[in-house]
């Protein structure tokens, strides 16, 4: 299994190294950059390296590679959830999961490891167990340490790590009763010139942070739960009752404890993500906004004109809810990757405030409500570049036709 | 004066960090110097006699150890400390230890007897680290003490322990591989642990040491593929890969031709002697071993696993397990790891890849097949119009891929190409003609038509790949077009001259076939183009013209070769076929390393073929549950009781849970047929004894607390409930007092979902985002497991009192078909009271009812309706499985109404979940006079899955049994008071009439469903 990880920044340094058997060393990483310097771009390294006597598997995670070694035959994939997991630990424990941050804390992420894997074999990955272990950093705590002479260790074994459910621990005891569910919708659709949808597929994620004193077992059902396709869930809904009943039913995991650190995200708890193929599946969108024959909550003209010879462009863009059933659509935001060509854009919103970066060509538009009445647009006139080499060359194949 | 020592170190770290920034190549030069100063200091600090100095100390260690620098130097100041008391610098040095123990052997051995004193520890958690560092200590000469210390803690009381004993096991074999015969022995040991927790990890040990020894599975193969669901993930990838590999020399192939195994497997199941059968005739019918089916079935539900790579490992196991027919159910959960990381995509493309060119497109039909090629072929012609001419041309060679894999879509697909050939652009024409050729290729019998066509548009393309595709049709189709052909000869001799090098050879070509089919009309022809391919500037075309000159010329010299000019040049063409750089990776294991590097990695274990007769199947039988391994469980959780009383209360409920998921397994066996009735654990049952009797039970000591520490809460959100009231209310029942005392710990719970508060009539409708989670219900572990709630179905309301008799108090119930919380025999009803008088009604309340022993769970008086206002209140009557109606009178402070509630017997069922095999096993229970059927004609619209479990459910409140068969509809429920089985199957059969079947009991229940049900099913 997984014999030692590299921790690598976007230059090429390594700034941590961890083994879980005999000692590597750092020269396998070589086999790595080689292969980095081959790809063009970061995000082209191959994930599974060969060298001689070892496999490399990376992952690339907020501009760190995290290369894991390995020696023998194991499920790529495995590693890779694996190093994911990590990510996600530090992201937890930290707020962000920076070289800065790894550094700074290099002795909770020296002791996390250890706990998460023994001999390359995963022993505790769950964030409840591993917080019982070691104490997520806080400067509240390392100020009440510093004073009680006490540490950030747990010495006992986590009561969740016996448990059959190893996300949530005994005891749990909350002022407020509170239980928040967030339903994030994705659409991913592909719509032709004239606004009519192509292809269409939803994903969707429940969110949801639970703050319920004791072991509460709590059920989740759905109007219509034929209507999800394809769903995978965290490891504490239950699949039997899913798979009879289509019920969501399970024992919430811990929210993420600490109270120093309000910014960071509620952890996903049950995560059910479907998949939607093709376009009558639609109707899942349509519990969300009560129609039956509903599509996409917005359609968007467009009309773009360049005029032969001129380094101007016109533009012009308009925004309009399609089918809402009275609801109304709030916070939209529209953003385009212009062509390369365009040097400036030079525009007008009805409404909103748009922004146009220069390099990287993408025009983002906040247009905010859409009012029904009165529909939001954005004019104006673009900039294009002339590329003299472009006309040079086209006036020298001119004359060589003319030749001929 | 740490803190300080801290910050230091923090800002030193950063320090660090700007100069390996700053100096890129050369980043150690910096710190190196720091550290060759501070390690004197370190090693100052660790001798020192102050405990926070140590650790910071220690911690620094760390630190150089993190960044690979050396710290060996220190290594007996540190070893010292490995005694400590304080738990972080204890862990700090078992991390050193680890890390340079191999190095200085002889000083580690300082280290052993410390752990060795804390392998006797009375901690868990101190043992199983205490074996874990030790065994992490690659020191040969400590071997013996490691055997010993890995036999003591398997057969430890903590299943933490022994799981950490099973990871002992591969660090001792990597040591020393002489010790593979004890190991082996104590893997076999631990193999037998029931424990989900020690099960992946003996697996992984398993793997390492002795994967041949597929022998020491038999007998917990059954076991594996029960505790399977509750194993962690990384157990579970494991575990599954390992089953994988043994099911492949255990059971024969499913794959043979003819495998009818999905109307058997039913029986096979459950036939004693199929396994006799099996033996006496080797030509029967495929039936899948009974323990083949328990892996797939037990691991198809962790296919929504959020770990991708349980999935991927379903996946695998699927594709080298199960039936053909059965594969595709991976391809869903395979499409939806696309959504994860890149990492994650990168491996599952990969696996799709090789799936897919393996068995025929299997994955990849999935997104192109019959149903859904329309809706891809309507995207690709949006693609075709684009302006992108580069994109256009890919789609048209998309499509035709499409084309060629799907045969059925083949015929549209061409036409659709045929229709893009009258394309104004040029580049789409092209495009499409080359890959009609293609296609026609495959498939050339009835296309005469198409050549015509493309015949005509010759003369218009002027893409040279575009016209060289037609001749080269043209040529090897001539005998079907006998009379275009000479044309576009006679064209292409006029132009010859003028056209690119491919477009001549092809013509050439062209001349020559038709001189062999043809010689009649073309013989002048041809002469005349070979004649001008003689001269032609480029020697590629002279010399086929010479060539086919000497070929099918007849002159004396070549006389032999021509006799067989006509069988070289018209040789029937092989279809051009899909070649994929995945083609050769089949040979591995899915999933595999090995796979996705397309060579053999270090210890990948072959994939052995199906065995041609399957070797025994009762070496997987287990005679008994050996009592030494339950009892050692028992004696684990009165053992983590013990060690766990220190930390007080808390984990005590832990423990309990601990116990109860491990005897649950067991019983799950024990208990199939009884579901509803699963055990409490202990607890509870002492619980409800101080509280009262009936629903409490259920209820934890916990959610008691909880509950009535929100008890405030509750009543303030439901003023008219005030807790005197309450009681005078239900003083008429003996009994009630005590009830009302849980109530008020369940009404918070109803609180919880918004049902209750009051929602005008159908709040249940509103399709807000909200409602969705309308359905979320707060209960305790063990109260409603089986019992379901579908909250789907429409739910129909009732007409209780009306407003004109009610004298302005109109109300209307319905069953919103949750299990009732007051009591389970009981049935929910809720209750919409309205005030449609001008004046507010006062304490609405129920008051007699009939018949006398009816028993109802009524709802708090309610204090005052508002005008206009309405109230919702949840009812449980218990109606003793009988459709008779409860009748009782709703009072309010002046008046008396006597209503009446009576159920549509559907109502009275609770849903009841099982498999396709309980059911029919429970049915087989309830023949005879337990079972009425009928014949309908079902209304043609009802035909569908969907519409006839809509029907089914709008009428009856059951749960929907997976079925395997498409005509076979089965429902299963149970009766709310006596929990009596009720079984609902719908047959179908040809001409839409359908065999409708009740099983149950309760004869007079089934005669009245079989009413209510006929009816919205013969309905159109």
């Amino acid at each position: 299994m997984i014999h030692s990880l590299f921790l690598i920044n976007s230059s090429g340094d390594i700034f941590l190294e961890k083994h879980w058997k005999s000692v590597v060393s750092r020269s396998v990483c070589d086999y790595f950059f080689e292969a980095q310097e081959r790809a063009t771009e970061p995000e082209n390294v191959p994930p599974v390296i060969p060298t001689p006597h070892h496999y490399l598997i990376s992952v690339l995670r907020h501009r760190i590679y995290f290369v894991a070694v390995i020696q023998s035959e194991v499920p790529p994939l495995f590693v890779i959830e694996f190093l994911h997991r990590v990510v996600d630990t530090f992201q937890d424990y930290f707020g962000v999961c920076t070289e800065a941050a790894i550094k700074d804390n290099v002795v909770v992420v020296y002791e996390l490891l250890e706990e998460m894997l023994d001999n390359g074999f995963p022993l505790a990955t769950e964030s409840n167990i591993l917080k019982e272990l070691i104490k997520p950093p806080t400067i509240l705590r390392t100020m009440v340490n510093t004073i009680t002479g006490s540490t950030n260790v747990g010495e006992q074994l986590p009561t969740g790590q016996l448990s059959v459910v190893p996300w949530r621990r005994t005891g749990v005891k909350y002022t407020n009763n509170e239980a928040y569910f967030d339903v994030v919708e994705e659409i991913d659709a592909i719509i032709d010139k004239s606004g009519s949808t192509i292809t269409a597929e939803i994903q969707g994620v429940i969110d949801a942070c639970v703050k319920l004193t004791g072991m509460p077992d709590l059920t989740l059902s759905f109007m219509n739960p034929r209507l999800l396709d394809d769903v995978s869930f965290h490891p504490c809904v239950r699949f039997k009752r899913w798979e009879a009943e289509r019920i969501l039913s399970f024992i919430p995991p811990m929210e993420t404890s600490g109270c120093s650190r309000t910014t960071s995200a509620p952890r996903i708890a049950p995560i059910l993500s479907q998949n939607v193929n093709n376009t009558y599946d639609w109707s899942l969108f349509v519990v969300l906004v009560s129609s039956s024959l509903v599509a996409i909550p917005v359609y968007v003209k467009h009309n773009i004109s360049f005029r032969e010879g001129s380094s101007q462009g016109r533009f012009d863009l308009t925004l309009g809810p399609k089918q809402t059933m009275g609801k109304s659509v709030e916070a939209v935001l529209v953003s385009s990757q212009l062509p390369r060509g365009v040097l400036t854009a030079n525009l007008n919103p009805s409404q909103g405030t748009y922004t146009f970066d220069p390099v990287t060509k993408m025009l983002t538009w906040d247009v905010g409500k859409i009012n029904p009445q009165k529909l939001p647009s954005l004019k104006g006139t673009m900039r294009l570049k002339v590329n003299r080499l472009d006309m040079y060359g086209e006036k020298y194949n001119l004359s060589k036709a003319s030749n001929t | 004066m740490s803190t300080i020592a801290l910050y230091n170190d923090q800002g030193g770290a950063e320090a660090a960090v700007e100069a390996g920034r700053r100096t890129p190549p050369v980043p150690a030069e910096l710190p190196l110097d720091s550290s060759a100063l501070t390690l004197k200091n370190l090693k100052e600090m660790l001798e020192s006699n102050k405990e926070s100095l140590k650790l910071e100390a220690m911690k620094r260690v760390v630190g150089l150890i993190s960044k690979g620098k050396n710290a060996s130097e220190l290594f007996p100041a540190v070893v010292k400390n490995v005694a400590s008391k304080n738990i972080e610098l204890k862990k700090l040095v078992y991390v050193y230890l680890v890390r340079y123990a191999e190095e200085q052997q002889d000083l580690a051995l300082l280290s052993i007897s410390t752990f060795q004193r804390a392998l006797k520890d009375p901690n868990q958690f101190i043992r199983g680290s205490a074996l874990r560092v030790l065994s992490s200590i690659r020191v040969p000469i400590i071997v013996p003490i490691m055997m010993l210390a890995i036999k003591e803690a398997a057969a430890d009381l903590s299943p933490y322990v022994r799981k950490t004993s099973a990871h002992a096991i591969q660090k001792l074999y990597s040591l020393d591989p002489d010790q593979k015969e004890q190991l082996i022995e104590v893997i076999e040991k631990l193999l037998k642990d029931k424990s989900t927790l020690v099960a992946g990890s003996v697996v992984m040990s398993f793997e390492e040491v002795c994967p041949d020894r597929i022998d020491l599975i038999h007998k917990n193969y059954r076991k594996l593929c029960n505790l399977l669901v509750d194993v962690e993930e990384w157990g579970q990838v494991v575990i599954i890969s390992m089953l994988t590999r043994y099911a492949r020399t255990q059971f024969t192939s499913p794959w043979k031709e003819g495998a009818t195994f999905d109307e058997n497997h039913d029986k096979a199941f459950y036939d004693s002697d199929s396994e006799e059968k099996k033996d006496q005739t080797e030509a029967k019918p495929y039936i899948m071993d009974p323990d083949h089916r328990l892996l797939l079935r037990n691991t198809k539900p962790l296919l929504q696993s959020r770990n991708t790579a349980v999935v991927m490992c379903v996946a695998q196991l699927y594709w080298h397990l199960a039936p053909t027919q059965e594969v595709n159910i991976v391809t869903k959960s395979l499409v939806r790891l696309l959504r994860s990381h890149r990492e994650v995509q990168y491996i599952v493309l990969q696996n799709i890849a090789t799936m897919s060119i393996q068995r025929k497109l299997e994955i990849l039909t999935n997104l192109a097949n019959e149903a859904n090629i329309s809706t891809i072929l309507r995207e690709f012609q949006t693609y075709v119009k684009s302006q992108d001419k580069a994109f256009a041309a890919a789609t048209i060679q998309a499509i035709g891929r499409c084309a060629t894999n799907i045969t059925d879509v083949t015929d549209t697909c061409l036409s659709g190409l045929v229709l893009l050939l009258s394309n104004r652009d040029e580049t789409v024409v092209a495009e499409s003609v080359v890959v009609i050729k293609k296609l026609l290729q495959t498939q050339p019998t009835q296309h005469s038509e198409i050549i015509k066509h493309m015949a005509k548009l010759f003369d218009n393309i002027t893409v040279s790949m575009a016209r060289a595709s037609i001749l080269w049709l043209m040529g090897e189709y001539c005998d079907r077009v006998p009379k275009i052909a000479p044309d576009v000869l006679r064209k292409m001799a006029k132009t010859f001259t003028a056209e690119e090098d491919i477009v001549k050879l092809q013509t050439v070509n062209l001349a020559a076939k038709l001189y062999l089919t043809n010689s009649k009309q073309t013989k002048l022809l041809t002469q005349y183009i070979l004649n001008l391919g003689k001269y032609d500037q480029s020697y590629d075309i002279r010399d086929r013209t010479r060539f086919i000159r000497q070929l099918i010329v007849p002159n004396e010299k070549s006389g032999a070769l021509n006799k067989y000019a006509r069988r070289i040049l018209l040789a029937p063409k092989p279809a051009p076929v899909l070649e994929s750089s995945f083609k050769d990776r089949d040979r591995f294991q899915l999933g595999t390393l090995s796979h996705s590097l397309n060579t053999k990695a270090a210890g990948y274990q072959e994939l052995s073929d199906w065995p041609a007769v399957a070797p025994d199947q009762s070496v997987r039988n287990v005679e008994v549950i050996e009592p030494s391994g339950s009892e050692s469980e028992e004696e684990s959780s009165e053992e983590s009781e013990k060690t766990s009383s220190d930390s007080g209360k808390s984990s005590s409920g832990s423990e309990k849970s601990s116990s109860e998921s491990e005897s649950e397994p067991k019983k799950k066996k024990k208990t199939k047929k009884a579901p509803q009735k699963k055990s409490k654990p202990p607890a509870a049952f002492s619980d409800s004894d101080e509280n009262g009797n009936g629903p409490v039970a259920q209820a934890s000591s916990s959610s008691a607390e909880s509950s009535s520490g929100s008890e405030t809460d509750s009543e303030d959100s439901d003023p008219p409930a005030t807790p005197q009231k309450k009681k005078k209310d239900v003083k008429s029942k003996p009994k009630a007092e005590v009830k009302s005392k849980v109530e008020v710990s369940l009404l918070d719970l109803v609180d919880f979902s918004p049902a209750p508060t009051n929602a005008p009539k159908s709040s249940v409708f509103s399709s807000s985002l909200l409602s969705d989670l309308e359905g979320l219900s707060l209960s305790n572990i063990s109260s409603t497991i089986q019992v379901t709630t579908p909250s789907f179905g429409p739910v129909k309301t009732y007409e209780l009192l009306h407003h004109m008799t009610g004298k302005g108090l109109s109300a209307k119930y319905h069953f919103p078909r949750q299990p009732c919380l007051y009591e389970p025999s009981m049935v929910a009803v809720q209750v919409i009271l309205t005030n449609s008088s001008d004046h507010s009604l006062e304490e609405i309340h129920i008051g007699e009812r009939s018949p006398a022993g009816l028993n109802i769970h009524c709802f708090n008086t309610i204090e005052r309706l508002e005008p206009e206002a309405s109230v919702t209140v949840s009812m449980g009557i218990d109606f003793s499985d009988s459709t008779q109606a409860a009748n009782f009178q709703l009072c309010t402070k002046e008046d008396q109404f006597s209503v009446s509630i009576q159920p549509a017997v559907g109502e009275l069922l609770m849903p009841s979940s099982m498999t396709e095999q309980d059911y029919s096993k429970e049915q087989g229970k309830l023949l005879g006079m337990n079972e009425t059927s009928a014949t309908i004609t079902m209304a043609t619209a009802n035909t569908s899955r969907l519409a006839i479990s809509k029907q089914v459910l709008s009428v009856c409140n059951v749960g929907e049994v997976p079925s395997s068969q498409n005509s076979v509809h089965r429902f299963a429920g149970r009766t709310v008071s006596s929990g009596a089985l009720v079984l609902v199957c719908l047959e179908l059969k040809e001409s839409s009439t359908a065999l409708l079947t009740i099983n149950t009991e309760k004869s007079v229940m089934a005669s009245m469903l079989l009413r209510d049900l006929k009816q919205p099913l013969v309905q159109a």
